[in-house]
């Protein structure tokens, strides 16, 4: 079943770091722009529920149309956002928690700037590899 | 072959479990890191409040890196949100975990609402360290509060955090305080949160 599914990871600055299409349907141009602007715009939400709650998966936020925004929130308030019409609830935390660790991966390199874009291709593959297994 | 080891060849850091690794580093070895790192920055500034804020600054990128490790290794994925919840993360946990035991107190400011201190008897870092007499008030503690800064800061509790010598009486060596002043917003929000 082709699903659409769009991933960003948000820094702490509201800095989009890292994007990426995981879904298995077919990427076209108009829709990716839409997908990105939904996300950007689920932002105020997630800051403002952020505070409200200590766990980290927030579950679904905030919805258009058919599509749901699901965040998990780091401990360093880095967002990492996923926009799909799956239902797969537990298969979108174990998504999430594989991504974190390969996140805490990425900063724990002295060399990378927090809040800088992920440039590595091995991260990419990665996720693209978990997106495909979760979701 | 019996008895023969089979190492894992990982190509890349990524492919690496992240666990608990080596809980332990030679004590020896960091006080000659650290005293590099305290040599080299002194022949880059003129002053030196110019040094300790570049010691202060690689505290900080420490400091925003231990919060998400140590979030995820030994706080079960769950973040702090309340303003005492991560004053006591930084003071047992994150404590424990870089210098191998609890800091010694921590106390909330007389004086001001925003204000609380973390007191240690001797830093670890400052162990191995004589402060010359024309330096003045100048701590390396200041690396140990960047590490606190960078906690915080990335925690989403922003403040200014310095470290203090504080004498003692019948003490010969001065205890050290870090003093942490948190920003407005903090206590705004703490008192929208209840």
């Amino acid at each position: 079943m082709a699903t659409t599914a769009c991933f960003i990871i948000v820094s702490r600055n509201d800095i989009p770091i890292y994007e990426a299409e995981v879904g298995s349907a077919v990427k076209r141009e108009d829709v990716a722009h839409l997908h990105q602007f939904i996300l950007h715009a689920a932002q105020d939400i997630v800051q403002d529920l952020a505070w409200t709650t200590s766990a980290m998966f927030l579950k679904a936020i905030d919805r258009f149309n058919d599509l749901v925004v699901s965040v998990y929130v780091t401990a360093g308030h880095t967002r990492l956002m996923l926009l799909h019409d799956s239902r797969n609830d537990d298969g979108i935390k174990s998504f999430f928690q594989e991504v974190h660790e390969l996140y805490i991966k990425i900063i724990l390199n002295p060399l990378y700037l927090p809040g800088s874009r992920i440039t590595s291709s091995h991260f990419d593959t990665k996720v693209r590899a978990l997106a495909r297994k979760y979701l | 072959m019996i008895g023969v080891g089979k190492i894992k060849q990982y190509s890349n850091v990524l492919d690496k479990p992240l666990s608990k690794g080596k809980q332990e580093v030679s004590l020896s070895a960091f006080s000659f890191l650290f005293s590099e790192l305290v040599q080299y920055n002194q022949t880059q500034v003129d002053n030196i409040a110019e040094l300790e804020r570049r010691l202060e600054d690689a505290g900080y990128s420490v400091g925003a890196r231990v919060l998400e490790l140590l979030c995820h290794r030994e706080k079960g994925n769950r973040r702090e949100t309340r303003l005492l919840g991560i004053l006591s993360f930084v003071h047992s946990t994150v404590w424990k975990v870089l210098f191998g035991k609890v800091a010694d107190s921590l106390e909330k400011g007389t004086e001001h609402e925003d204000e609380y201190m973390i007191s240690e008897k001797e830093l670890l870092v400052n162990r191995f360290i004589s402060i010359p007499k024309d330096m003045g008030t100048f701590n390396c503690g200041a690396f140990v509060a960047g590490i606190v800064r960078g906690v915080l800061d990335s925690a989403g509790f922003p403040a200014v955090v310095t470290a203090h010598f504080v004498p003692v009486e019948g003490q010969q060596r001065p205890r050290t305080t870090i003093l942490i002043k948190f920003a407005e917003e903090v206590l705004r929000r703490e008192a929208r949160l209840g």
